[in-house]
């Protein structure tokens, strides 16, 4: 059994589903990342969990224990606001300090447990400062010792990364991976950041619209989306509409436009379908060459590589290619794109609603 | 002068103008007559003295009007801040369309004259008044209590005069602060009560600090609510320069308790105001 279990979780508003049949597990220890863009009910998932919002159907369960009607103080959950929510009245150490107060630690063991997270988290020299004294990465780190300090069965992060700028947010993400597996505490974040979800996550939950639309490891969200949905929010993507004429053992044959493509075996019947592409798995070739041709329409340097848009028959192609020390193909120039067959994903056709 | 820095000063030169023809002037004036002598058969002097200072602070009866008049404000500002710092937190936790009302109804006191109000409160505290009456006839008391032309009556109708500013300057500390740190604390275990005294109200407390200064100095200095609730028994510091003034006619002298009103008023505020910042001066902003 898993250590969390949401059982068609639903949170309506009115008529409006904010949460709709919400079904996942996390297993004890591991890092789940719900992924989504904004409004699509993750944080109201996270306000759930936590106890601050009542689900109006579902049920959730935590280490075999229904949570339904355990008020939040009493869940013992550790939380990290998106705005930190640390008390600016106290110190570092009061703060991280407060939580077993409320649990009437002895004193002499509070100091120990706060001097233990401080150190985890790498601030113990600060322990004195008030909170507008300190950076937002520090105050991010104080938020954490103190959500960690009470030994939660779990840990709920609320886009804990997004009030960080650019620079520090990828070093925090290296830093919070490791104060995770060293407090060794389950985690369940809440992001709208794919890149965040893909570098932190065990498993990714991808959520739109209040439902669940995929729940995998990073590599296989990215690798094999289910959807269109799926396919454009977790990295860059070329997709368009196609026909699968037939699917067998051996591969599929699909038609886009006037273009007659190979893919790979599908269980899908034939019919109207979405091919995906990814930008990185598109080599350029010579202008006759590759299964189709274009025009470099625009060309981007950024450093470790080159981003191209290419105009085709079928529409706008995404090139990305790593920068290996030539210049690539110049704006306006004809060029041929290959791929291989295995490389494109077949995806079952939006419905006409999304 | 570059032409923003003269466009400034030309944007700011009716206030200017206004300030101290109207304030600084007059204060000014004061601040004169103050040292001037004063004679029953001849007038006011021309000569300058310490006179007018030697005489308010020689004298016992006027050490009693500054004390009951900085108590009086004391009072009040305590009175304020224990019902306003609630009524700030529930304007704080209310719904938008319920708050917008709330705030009316908070601010609404202020839209009607001082002295409309106090008569309103003599109307309710007189020894024939609604309260007495009320009483008497109920048989609770058999002879009126006396509310009018006492210290209590005054405080009693300034709180109902200053608990707006009050609630309004703890509701701005609390517009301030992150929501969630309530969230944050109830996770950690904390009850509703732990959550308000240890984590609301501390976070108020700038406000309510800013709101005792106003509180306080408007209270000390408050004339109209003193002079129909206190008339002659219950005097303070504003209704005996009133006095001065104009039934006595010792201007010089009158000026010279204004002066040291404004001087106690000021020191108390700027004292008060160093205490704030020293001791949260590196916890708020």
């Amino acid at each position: 059994m898993a250590f969390l279990e949401l059982h068609g979780l639903t949170k309506r508003f009115g008529d409006f589903a904010a949460v709709d049949d919400l079904t996942f597990t996390v297993e004890r220890g591991s890092f789940v990342s719900l992924l989504g863009p904004s409004g699509c009910g993750k944080t109201t998932t996270l306000q759930m969990v936590a106890g601050f919002e009542t689900p109006t159907e579902g049920k959730i369960i935590l280490d075999g224990k229904d949570l339904s009607g355990i008020p939040a103080r009493e869940r013992g959950l550790g939380i990290v606001f998106q705005t930190y929510a640390l008390f600016t009245h106290m110190t570092v150490e009061e703060n991280v300090g407060f939580g077993l107060e409320m649990r009437k630690v002895s004193r002499a063991e509070r100091k120990r447990r706060v001097a233990d997270a401080l150190d985890l988290v790498h601030l113990s020299h600060l322990g004195n400062r008030y909170p507008r004294q300190m950076s937002g990465g520090q105050r991010q780190r104080v938020a954490l010792a103190r959500a960690l300090v009470i030994e939660p069965q779990l840990l709920l992060l609320d886009e804990p990364l997004s009030n960080l700028d650019a620079k520090l947010r990828e070093e925090m993400q290296l830093e919070l991976r490791r104060i995770q597996r060293e407090a060794n505490v389950t985690t369940l974040m809440v992001t709208h950041d794919q890149s965040e979800a893909l570098a932190l996550s065990d498993s990714i939950v991808v959520i739109d619209h209040g439902r669940l639309r995929q729940d995998a490891t990073p590599f296989d969200v990215y690798e094999t989306p289910q959807s269109s949905f799926v396919s454009r929010f977790l990295g860059k993507s070329n997709n368009f509409s196609a026909r699968l004429e037939s699917a067998g053992p051996d591969g599929s044959k699909l038609v886009c436009g006037s273009l007659d493509l190979q893919g790979p075996r599908v269980d899908l019947a034939p019919g109207p379908v979405e091919i995906a592409l990814r930008p990185e798995r598109i080599t350029l070739v010579g202008a006759d060459a590759g299964q189709l041709r274009g025009t470099v329409a625009e060309r981007v340097f950024m450093g470790n590589q080159w981003l191209l848009r290419i105009e085709t028959e079928i529409g706008d192609m995404l090139v990305m290619r790593y920068n290996t020390g030539r210049a690539e193909a110049e704006q306006g120039a004809t060029v041929g794109l290959s791929w291989k067959p295995e490389d494109i994903r077949i995806l079952p056709a939006e419905e006409t609603s999304a | 002068m570059t032409s923003q820095t003269s466009r400034a000063w030309l944007l700011s030169a009716p206030a200017l103008v206004l300030f101290a023809v109207l304030l600084l002037t007059p204060l000014a004036m004061t601040f004169v007559l103050s040292f001037n002598s004063f004679d029953f058969y001849g007038g006011i002097g021309n000569d300058l003295s310490l006179a007018n200072y030697a005489e308010v602070l020689g004298d016992s009866y006027f050490y009693e009007i500054f004390w009951r008049t900085f108590l009086i404000a004391l009072i009040t500002t305590v009175i304020c801040a224990a019902i306003g710092v609630p009524q700030a937190y529930i304007l704080y936790r209310m719904s938008p369309f319920w708050r917008s009302i709330t705030v009316l109804i908070v601010i609404g006191p202020l839209l009607i004259s001082v002295v409309v109000r106090t008569l309103g409160w003599a109307i309710l505290l007189g020894n024939k008044g609604v309260i007495n009456t009320a009483l008497t006839n109920i048989g609770l008391i058999e002879r009126p209590i006396r509310m009018m032309y006492t210290s209590g009556g005054i405080v009693l109708a300034l709180v109902h005069v200053m608990v707006p500013f009050m609630v309004l300057a703890v509701w701005a500390a609390l517009q301030r602060q992150d929501p969630a740190t309530e969230a944050a604390a109830e996770s950690l275990g904390a009850r509703p009560r732990t959550i308000f005294f240890r984590i609301v109200l501390p976070q108020a407390i700038p406000g309510v600090l800013s709101g005792s200064l106003i509180v306080f100095s408007l209270s000390a200095s408050a004339f109209a609510t003193p002079a129909i609730l206190g008339g002659r028994r219950v005097k303070v510091v504003s209704t005996t320069v009133y006095d001065e003034f104009l039934n006595t006619l010792n201007w010089p002298l009158g000026a010279a308790i204004a002066m040291l009103l404004l001087v106690a008023v000021l020191a108390v505020m700027l004292s008060w105001n160093r205490l704030v910042e020293r001791r949260y001066g590196e916890v708020f902003e």
